[in-house]
């Protein structure tokens, strides 16, 4: 009840216990109204810097982000993906929406690898939040395929900086882009899994999937 | 310091902004303007000053929008001897509806006045700033809005057939 329903309803000679609520669903639709007509006119204005999504999948929730360019961000949110949009309004631009429709395409894919229908993504990606070397071994990544593992010194090896393991390891847990480029896939020199931005677990239960084929 | 995400604006004053532009448009046109002003922010919003007052700003962004929509239908108005049925009678009665459309029929400034002060809870220096008028003046409005309020509005009072029932509040 706002101030100026207390305010008449004060006055209303005791009638102040039946007095009409805003209906709180039809608030939630109006908002769910105001959210679809901002994101499409933003995007039809080029307004929409940054569109994103969460997604929920068996290794927990993601967001998803994308600029015009294309998509920029996949973070495991833990719960808060407060933090990564507050990143991500200081990283690339404040003009961040929740624009759904904007990463269908993106979600049906994650989808698919979750359900093991697909290997590998196809999307457009932008990856301005990576630079210098750390970007070199992002781009060199997809091409450790599906199933597969490499180590952190032998990606720094097919990089040309066969000593670089540890920059390696620090371009992976700095991977804006997880699963879509796959850091998962590099392990350390013994086979076991090593780090991850997703936390251990995660990267064993993605390996694993992988592996079922 | 840098600006938050404008998703979070949009998440902290989309309610209030809906709810500010109800008090002075039927719920289409509100939803419009709150939309409108909403898009404007956005892209001004890179611009915005990082220790400003946001919901101020939204308030005059949306009090804007709504002013223009209002001038647009009195342009279009067709006088009639008698008030039509409005058109937004037709809408499912929501429990907040009645008092809307109370706020919205008060004359003059006084939907603005009383939107600005008492559904956004802005103080008068910014409710004067936001329609340009005096501090007083401003005051004046506000007041004789909820005094013809208190007239004309008796909360409770017997909800249309077919309304959404109204929630016990403890």
């Amino acid at each position: 009840m706002n101030e100026l329903e207390r305010l008449l309803a004060g006055t209303a000679g005791g009638s102040g216990g039946s007095f009409p609520q805003a209906s709180e669903d039809a608030g939630d639709l109006a908002m769910q109204r105001l959210r679809t007509a901002l994101a499409s006119r933003a995007q039809q204005l080029n307004l929409l810097d940054v569109a994103y999504r969460t997604i929920d999948t068996p290794v927990g929730q993601l967001l998803l982000a994308a600029t015009p360019a294309g998509l920029v961000r996949v973070a495991y949110t833990r719960g808060d993906y407060d933090a990564v949009l507050t990143a991500l309004a200081g990283q690339i631009s404040p003009r961040v929406l929740f624009a759904p429709g904007r990463l269908d395409d993106a979600a049906r894919q994650f989808d698919d690898y979750f359900a093991r229908r697909r290997r590998s993504f196809d999307l457009p990606i932008d990856l301005r939040l990576s630079h210098g070397f750390r970007r070199t071994v992002l781009e060199h990544l997809p091409e450790v395929g599906y199933g597969r593992t490499v180590s952190y010194g032998e990606l720094a090896g097919q990089v040309g900086s066969p000593r670089a393991a540890r920059a390696v390891g620090s371009a992976c847990a700095t991977n804006p882009l997880p699963l879509v480029i796959p850091c998962h896939r590099v392990v350390l020199g013994d086979g076991s899994p090593g780090g991850y931005v997703g936390g251990p677990n995660v990267k064993r239960v993605l390996l694993s999937l992988e592996r079922a084929q | 310091m840098s600006l938050p995400p404008f998703d979070r604006v949009v998440t902290e004053y989309g309610q209030l902004l809906l709810r500010v532009c109800r008090a002075l448009l039927p719920l289409h046109d509100a939803e419009d303007a709150a939309a409108d002003a909403f898009l404007a922010a956005l892209e001004a919003y890179a611009r915005l000053r990082p220790d400003s007052d946001v919901k101020a700003w939204l308030v005059t962004i949306a009090h804007r929008k709504a002013v223009d929509i209002l001038r647009r239908q009195a342009r279009h108005a067709v006088p009639v001897p008698e008030v039509p049925e409005r058109a937004d009678r037709a809408e499912p009665a929501l429990p907040d509806e009645r008092l809307w459309a109370a706020v919205r029929e008060l004359p003059s400034k006084q939907p603005h006045a009383v939107a600005y002060h008492y559904v956004a809870d802005l103080p008068y220096a910014d409710v004067e700033a936001i329609m340009g008028t005096s501090d007083a003046a401003a005051r004046r409005s506000a007041a004789a809005g909820i005094r013809s309020l208190r007239l004309r509005y008796t909360p409770g009072s017997g909800s249309a057939p077919g309304s959404i029932p109204m929630k016990e509040t403890p």
